[in-house]
């Protein structure tokens, strides 16, 4: 089982590297932005994960404070991006 | 497998670093920060260091990047061109990288057994705090109790902030109720949401405020928990709202509450005859002081953050407000 | 407990195929609303099947509920901050790629 949560440990990094990817370099800002909340998403996710591989469930915390954060930050993005016109 | 983890985060950590340095658009650069302190939080619960991560999630991710954004409002978005070479401020700082790496050498090895730092306080914390304090969370035994007058500088630190920020920026309202000029007026999905997310998130803060003796948490992360709730709410019902449900000057008053309750604490234990913040002499039995002591600085501890959070929102989002209507 | 391993190992393994196709969704699309498509949907199902694989792990304590919390939560949230950013693109101007090639009246689909 644990050979199982560290393969699926390892395939989630590999999604947050892909998704971090598209953060460097986008064609628009908004793609930034997509990148960015599905890293969030995903981190959420790897969270959980890695607590059950280290017999750890006190991660399940951190897990739910880095969602309420992914939320609440996609938000303020979107704000205060109305007061600025974009740049494309 | 957590070496490999490490090593997988620390390259995304200074890939994430490089671009940061290298792009001109400012709005994409307070992204990356977020991210930056993402990844930085889960090297931290990779070396088991769990409410330090706690920290640097709530407050680097969350409440930076909003106060960062919220002055990007202000100024412009793109980075000025920087025309002189850089090479002489690159060889500034290799030279004294190479300094500093060639110091680390001579240290003990990383995560012996013997090493200094593991010999005289550490034995001792994690062998007395069961009998002297009783907490479960051994990082809360450590922070409230053994080294409570640092956690109090820490307070007062966190409430000078708000002192600076408050004096330099002040909070702006506006002469008439312009409520329908702010927040996201027509987005009925965010703002139904929104509504149903806040209380969720008011509960998790006081979860972790008064958890944190059991597991992580403590004072300081439900501050900022609590902090980002209402931070959501002013950013989805516009500042006036916000201002009508907690004003800036209840804030004011709340935060010199929370450190003057930490500070009365010692003062009561000064008063019951013995030293400044020793919290043996709050009950009859010891161990019921220890755990009385703790969870009420806790509380001064999470309210001080909590309206210190919220003021510094206010003053920069009121500055938005001001230059935009 | 071995068949709950398997269903278990079953539901994180397909949880994490659907995220990989979603962000390798996030490269191949042609268009921002078709990419905002890929990577919402993709992380929620990707979501339910890990948390849901997750959950057969725990012994019914306090860890379940914190599981189903974060469930609930991400459901809630994620498609609320994709709704909010496409509103917001739309906002600012983004064109679909229907609007930003010039087709002829007479070849558009008739709806």
């Amino acid at each position: 089982m644990s050979l199982v949560l560290a393969a699926v440990c390892i395939a989630i990094m590999v999604v947050m590297a892909l998704a971090l990817a598209r953060s460097f370099s986008s064609p628009t800002v908004y793609d930034r932005i997509l990148g960015i909340n599905m890293f969030g998403t995903k981190t959420v996710l790897f969270i959980a994960v890695v607590g059950f591989l280290m017999g750890r469930p006190d991660f399940l915390d951190i897990a739910i404070v880095y969602a309420l954060i992914n939320f609440i930050g996609m938000v303020a993005v979107l704000r205060f991006f109305e007061y600025t016109a974009p740049v494309e | 497998m957590t070496e490999l983890i490490d090593l997988v985060l620390l390259a995304m950590l200074a890939l994430t670093a490089l671009k940061i340095i290298f792009l001109k658009d400012l709005f994409a650069v307070v992204m990356l920060f977020g991210i930056y302190s993402f990844l930085s939080a889960l090297i931290f619960i990779n070396l088991d260091a769990v409410d330090v991560a706690f920290t640097e999630a709530s407050v680097g991710a969350g409440i930076s990047s909003v106060l960062m954004l919220g002055t990007l409002a202000l100024t412009g978005r793109t980075e000025k061109e920087n025309k002189r070479s850089s090479l002489l401020p690159l060889l500034v700082v290799t030279v004294t990288g190479a300094a500093l790496i060639y110091g680390t050498l001579d240290m003990p090895p990383f995560g012996a057994a013997n090493n200094p730092v593991h010999e005289h306080v550490a034995p001792r914390y994690i062998e007395e705090s069961p009998k002297e304090v009783g907490l479960p969370n051994m990082v809360t035994s450590v922070l409230a109790s053994y080294r409570g007058f640092d956690t109090l500088g820490e307070t007062v630190v966190v409430f000078a902030a708000a002192i600076g920020v408050l004096a330099l920026l002040g909070v702006r309202r506006e002469k008439t109720d312009n409520v329908r000029q702010s927040g996201f007026t027509d987005h009925y999905v965010l703002r139904i949401i929104a509504k149903l997310v806040i209380p969720l998130i008011i509960l998790f803060a006081l979860y972790v405020q008064f958890h944190g003796d059991f597991g992580p948490g403590g004072g300081f992360q439900a501050g900022v928990i609590a902090a980002a709730a209402f931070i959501l709410y002013a950013l989805v019902y516009g500042l006036p709202s916000a201002f009508r449900v907690v004003g800036p000057k209840f804030l004011q008053g709340l935060a010199s509450f929370g450190v003057l309750l930490y500070a009365s604490v010692g003062l009561y234990s000064m008063f019951k005859g013995g030293q400044f913040l020793d919290y043996n002499k709050l009950a009859v039995d010891p161990l019921a002081g220890q755990h009385y002591g703790i969870i009420i600085i806790e509380l001064g501890v999470g309210i001080t953050v909590f309206a210190v959070m919220l003021s510094i929102y206010y003053a920069f989002a009121s500055q938005t407000e001001r230059g935009n209507t | 407990m071995f068949i709950l391993d398997i269903v278990s190992s079953a539901l994180l393994i397909a949880g994490v195929f659907f995220g990989l196709t979603g962000a390798v969704g996030l490269f191949k699309f042609p268009d921002f609303f078709t990419r905002i498509h890929a990577a919402s949907v993709t992380d929620s199902v990707a979501a339910i099947l890990i948390i849901g694989g997750l959950l057969l792990q725990t012994s019914f304590d306090l860890n379940t509920a914190k599981l189903l919390f974060i469930l609930a939560f991400l459901l809630i949230t994620s498609p609320t901050a994709s709704h909010a950013l496409a509103k917001s693109a739309r906002h600012g101007g983004l064109l679909c790629l229907a609007e930003t090639t010039n087709k002829p009246t007479d070849e558009r689909p008739h709806d």
